[in-house]
C-alpha cells in the first residue's frame, strides 16, 4: 500500500527550482532513502512533504489523503513525523519535557481543564508522564531526564530528536541526515535504532549522505540532483545506475 | 509554590497594619498594575512574542467599566467582566491578524494598533470626552455582606484578583498549554512539526494577556473614580514591560516582583518621579544586557 | 487645485524629512535586522543639539554640522555598547533593549532641555513663490538639502568601496565576512551614517516644526511605517515611501479629516500587515 505519494512537486525561490516536478511514492512499511548531490534539494523535499514551506506546484498525497494545502502541524497529526537537518529541540527544556512535548498529539485536555486540574488532565498527564519515560528508557535517555535539552551530547540530542518524533506514534518518520556527525561507533547503534523502529512498522523515509549507510539500511533508494529525481530503485539498481554516478562523479560536487 | 503562598499570607496581613490611606491606594494600584504584568508575561515570557498594544487593552476595560457607569448605570460588578469580555474579543480577533505577522514584524504591527486604539479613544470626544476624560466612576458596590468602599476592601479586592491572577497562571503553566507555549517560544518550527497549532496556541496567550490587562484596567477605573486616555497609551506598555523585565520574564511570580519594585520604588522615592523615565529606559538596557531573565533568573542561578 | 498642490508641496517638505530618517532606519535593519525602536530620539537629539549650538552663537549651518556629528557619536556608543553585544542574542532582547535607549533619552532630553518646546530661527526667512504658490525660504532650502543628501548617501553607496560593503553586509552578512569584510566596521559606520541622517533632519525640520522631547516618538513610528511599505533594508524603498506617506497624510488631513491624521500613517500600517503579514516586499537592499 502506497503511504505517501508526491506527483509533480515543485518549489521555485523566484528563479530556482529547488524541486522540480519530483513523482514519487513510498510503500507502507518500507525503509526509504533519498540521495543526492549536496543542493539537489533533498530537505527542501522534505519540507514540502511535512509542509514547512509550501509548494509551488504539484501534489502530496499521504496515507490516501491529499495534504498538499494542509498546514505542518496538521500533516503531523495525520501520522508524519520528521527530524531536522540541524538536530532541532526545545533546547532550554528538560530531556523529559520535549518528549512531553512529543506526546501532546494525542491528548485532549484544553484551557478549561487547566483551569480547573480536570480529572481529564490529571489523566493525560499521567499517561504522558508514563509514555515519555518508556520512550526515553528505549531511546537510552532515562538518566538525563531531568537535564536540559541543550546540555546532552550531540549523540544524546539526535536520539532525542527521534524520540520526540517516536512518542506519538507517527505512521511514517522523515529523517533528515541523521548521520551526520556520528562517528563509527554511534553509526552501528544508530541503524539498529533505525531498524528496530522499521521493524515496529512505521515507515521510515531518510535523507543521507553516507553512502554505505544508506546502501545497508534502504531497500529502495530515490536519487535527486537539481531539484529532479534522476534514478528510483534497490541499492543494486542505484550503485550502477549512469545518471546517478554522473551526478556524482561529473560537473559538480 | 512555598513562596507565593507566603507572600500572599504576608500581602494579606498588610492593610491590618498599614493604616495609611496614601499607602494602601499605591499598594492597590501595585496590585492592579501587577496583574497587567501577569497579562503581558503571558503573551510574553511564555509564548514569546513581543506585543506593544498590551496597554491598550488596559485601556478598553478601563474605559468599559466608566462608560458603561457614567453613560448606561451599568454597575461596576457588571462593567468588569463587560470589559473583560470584550478585551477577549478584540484580542481574539486583533491576534488573529496580528499573529501572522512574526517576531519584528510582530511588534510594530502591534505597537501601531495600540497607537491607533489610543489614538482613537483620545480622538472620538462624543463617546470618550477625549482629553478630558471619564470622572464620576463608581467603585464596586456590594456584593452581599461585603462592601468595597474603604481603602482597606478595595485593597483586598484586588489582592483576590491578583492572586486569582496568579492561580490561573501556574495552572496554565504547568498544563499542557504551558509546555506548547513553551515549545512554540523556543521552536514554531518544531512545535508544528510535533503536531501543535502554533498559531491557535498565540493566539490563545495573547486573548489571555488582553483579558488580563482588562481586568486590570476595569479594576483601575472602578477605584480611582476618573480616567483619561493616557491609560492607554504607549508608555504605560512600556512601564509594564519593565515590570515584566525585572522580575524574570516566563517565571511566575516575576511579574508580581517585578511591578512592586518597580512601581513601589516610582512611588515612594518622590525624587525617582524626575528622573523616572530616565532611570526606567536605563534599567530596561542593563537588564536585557546583563541579566535578561531579571531577578527570577538570577534567583534560579544562585 | 491651488489647495492640493499646496498640500503635495506640503507633503513633499515633510516627505524629505520623513524619507531621510527611514533611509537611516531601512540602514539599519538592512545591515543589523535590529528595529532600532530608538530611532527617532536620534532626530529629536539633532534638533536639540542644534538648539544649544545656536543659543551658543553658532550660525545655523554650523550648529548643524555640530548636531550631527555629535549625534553621530552617539549612534556609534549605542552600537557599541548596546547593539554589538546583543547581536548574538535572540531578537527579543534587541528590540527591548531598543525600546530601554528610546525611554532613556527621550527623558534625558526632558531633564536637560526642559518640557517646554523650543525654536530655532532659520537664517533664510521670506516667503517664496514657486509656480503661483506660497513657500518660504526655509521650506525650500530643506527641499534642496534633503535632495543633495540624498543624492550624496545614493552616491556613497553605490559608488565607494565602503558603500558596497554596507550594501554586501545587508544582503548577505556570512558572504560578506568570507570575502574579507570587517562587519564589525559596517555595522559601526551604518549606525553613525544613520544616525546623521536623522539629526540631519531633525536640524533642517526643527525651525518649521517645534522643538519638543516626544518629537522622536512619532517620527520612528512614521519611519516604520515607510521602511514596512518600502520593504526593510531597501534605500529606494525608504525614499519613495517617506514622499508618499507625507503626501498622504497632508492630503487625508485636508481632505480627509485634521482630527485623525496622526492616524493615517499607521492605519496604513496595519492595513498592510493585516494583508501582507511580512510587510509588502521581502527584505533586500
Amino acid at each position: 500500500m502506497t503511504l505517501l505519494e508526491t506527483r509533480g512537486l515543485s518549489k521555485s525561490f523566484g528563479g530556482l527550482r529547488a524541486v522540480d516536478g519530483v513523482d514519487f511514492s513510498v510503500t507502507a512499511g518500507s525503509l526509504t532513502g533519498i540521495i543526492g548531490p549536496n543542493g539537489a534539494g533533498k530537505t527542501t523535499l522534505f519540507n514540502l512533504i511535512s509542509r514547512a514551506l509550501p509548494a509551488t506546484s504539484g501534489q502530496i498525497v499521504f496515507d490516501g489523503r491529499d495534504v498538499t494545502r494542509l498546514q505542518s502541524h496538521q500533516v503531523a497529526r495525520r501520522g508524519m513525523g520528521r527530524t531536522f537537518q540541524a538536530t532541532t529541540l526545545f533546547a532550554d527544556a528538560t530531556t523529559l519535557e520535549n518528549v512531553l512535548v512529543g506526546y501532546r498529539q494525542r491528548t485532549t485536555s484544553g484551557l478549561f481543564d487547566a483551569m480547573v486540574r480536570s480529572g481529564r488532565l490529571a489523566r493525560e498527564e499521567r499517561e504522558a508522564e508514563a509514555a515519555a519515560r518508556e520512550s526515553l528508557k528505549s531511546a537510552d535517555l532515562a538518566q538525563v531526564a531531568d537535564r536540559p535539552a541543550k546540555s546532552l551530547t550531540q549523540e544524546q540530542q539526535k536520539r532525542l530528536a527521534m524520540a520526540v518524533a517516536l512518542v506519538s506514534r507517527p505512521k511514517m518518520l522523515l529523517l533528515d541526515e541523521p548521520f551526520a556527525g556520528i562517528n563509527a561507533n554511534q553509526s552501528r547503534g544508530l541503524i539498529a535504532l533505525i531498524e528496530s523502529i522499521a521493524a515496529t512498522g512505521i515507515t521510515i523515509l531518510l535523507i543521507e549522505h553516507q553512502m554505505q549507510v544508506v546502501m545497508q539500511l534502504c531497500r529502495r533508494i530515490m536519487v535527486l540532483d537539481y531539484g529532479k529525481k534522476i534514478a528510483e530503485g534497490t541499492p543494486q539498481e542505484i550503485r550502477t545506475d549512469p545518471a546517478v554516478l554522473d551526478a556524482y562523479l561529473g560537473g559538480h560536487a | 509554590m512555598i513562596a507565593p503562598i507566603v507572600a500572599l499570607a504576608i500581602a494579606a496581613l498588610v492593610p491590618l497594619v498599614v493604616r495609611n490611606e496614601y499607602y494602601l491606594q499605591i499598594l492597590t494600584q501595585a496590585y492592579v498594575f501587577a496583574i497587567s504584568a501577569c497579562g503581558l508575561n503571558v503573551i510574553l515570557g511564555l509564548a514569546g512574542q513581543l506585543s506593544l498594544a498590551h496597554s491598550a487593552f488596559f485601556g478598553i476595560g478601563a474605559y468599559a467599566v466608566a462608560l458603561l457607569a457614567t453613560k448606561a448605570g451599568v454597575p461596576f460588578w457588571f462593567g468588569l467582566p463587560a470589559g473583560v469580555l470584550l478585551c477577549s474579543a478584540a484580542g481574539y480577533v486583533i491576534g488573529s491578524i496580528c499573529l501572522r505577522s512574526r517576531g519584528h514584524y510582530f511588534a510594530i504591527f502591534t505597537l501601531a494598533v495600540g497607537i491607533i486604539i489610543h489614538l482613537v479613544i483620545q480622538k472620538w470626544e462624543s463617546l470618550t470626552h477625549g482629553h478630558i476624560g471619564v470622572i464620576g466612576i463608581p467603585g464596586p458596590g456590594p456584593l452581599g455582606p461585603l462592601t468595597f468602599d474603604s481603602s482597606v476592601a478595595r485593597s483586598y479586592l484586588a489582592l483576590f484578583f491578583l492572586a486569582l491572577t496568579v492561580a490561573a497562571t501556574a495552572r496554565l503553566m504547568r498544563s499542557p498549554i504551558g509546555r506548547t507555549l513553551m515549545a512554540v517560544r523556543e521552536s514554531e518550527a518544531l512545535a508544528g512539526a510535533v503536531g501543535l497549532d502554533v498559531m491557535a496556541a498565540k493566539r490563545m496567550a495573547f486573548t489571555i494577556s488582553v483579558a488580563l490587562a482588562g481586568l486590570a484596567g476595569g479594576l483601575f477605573a472602578g477605584f480611582i473614580g476618573f480616567l483619561g486616555p493616557e491609560s492607554a497609551n504607549v508608555e504605560m506598555t512600556f512601564n509594564t514591560l519593565l515590570y515584566v523585565m525585572v522580575g524574570g520574564m516566563g517565571s511566575l511570580s516575576g511579574p508580581v516582583a517585578g511591578t512592586f519594585i518597580v512601581y513601589g520604588l516610582s512611588q515612594v522615592l518622590a525624587v525617582l518621579q524626575h528622573y523616572q523615565m530616565v532611570i526606567f529606559g536605563l534599567a530596561l538596557v542593563l537588564l536585557i544586557r546583563f541579566m535578561p531573565s531579571g531577578l527570577a533568573g538570577a534567583w534560579r542561578s544562585r | 487645485m491651488e489647495l492640493f498642490a499646496q498640500q503635495v508641496l506640503n507633503g513633499l517638505v515633510t516627505g524629505s524629512v520623513y524619507s531621510l530618517v527611514a533611509l537611516g532606519l531601512t540602514l539599519i535593519y538592512g545591515t543589523m535586522h535590529v528595529p532600532n525602536f530608538a530611532h527617532g530620539q536620534l532626530f529629536m537629539l539633532g534638533a536639540y543639539l542644534a538648539y544649544s549650538a545656536t543659543r551658543a552663537g553658532l550660525h545655523y549651518w554650523a550648529a548643524l554640522v555640530v548636531a550631527v556629528a555629535g549625534v553621530a557619536v552617539i549612534g556609534v556608543a549605542l552600537e557599541r555598547l548596546v547593539f554589538r553585544p546583543l547581536r548574538h542574542a535572540p531578537h527579543l532582547n534587541s528590540m527591548i533593549a531598543a525600546l530601554g535607549i528610546m525611554l532613556f533619552l527621550e527623558a534625558m532630553a526632558q531633564n536637560i532641555w526642559g518640557e517646554e518646546f523650543r525654536h530655532i530661527n532659520s537664517p533664510y526667512g521670506g516667503v517664496v513663490s514657486l509656480f503661483g504658490l506660497l513657500v518660504t525660504s526655509h521650506r525650500l532650502v530643506l527641499l534642496a538639502a534633503a535632495a543633495a543628501l540624498m543624492g550624496a548617501l545614493l552616491f556613497f553607496l553605490t559608488r565607494t568601496v565602503a558603500g558596497s560593503a554596507i550594501r554586501a553586509t545587508a544582503q548577505n552578512p556570512e558572504g560578506a565576512l568570507l570575502v574579507g569584510i570587517d562587519t564589525s566596521r559596517v555595522a559601526m559606520v551604518t549606525f553613525a551614517i544613520s544616525a546623521a541622517l536623522a539629526a540631519f533632519a531633525g536640524v533642517l525640520i526643527a525651525p518649521i516644526s517645534l522643538v519638543y522631547p516626544s518629537m522622536g516618538v512619532m517620527i520612528t513610528l512614521k519611519a516604520f511605517v515607510i521602511v514596512v511599505l518600502g520593504g526593510m533594508g531597501s534605500v529606494p524603498g525608504a525614499l519613495i515611501g517617506g514622499y508618499l506617506l507625507a503626501i498622504a497624510e497632508s492630503l487625508g488631513g485636508t481632505y480627509l479629516s485634521a482630527t485623525y491624521q496622526d492616524l493615517v500613517a499607521f492605519a496604513v500600517l496595519a492595513l498592510i500587515f493585516t494583508f501582507k503579514p511580512t510587510g509588502l516586499f521581502r527584505e533586500a537592499v
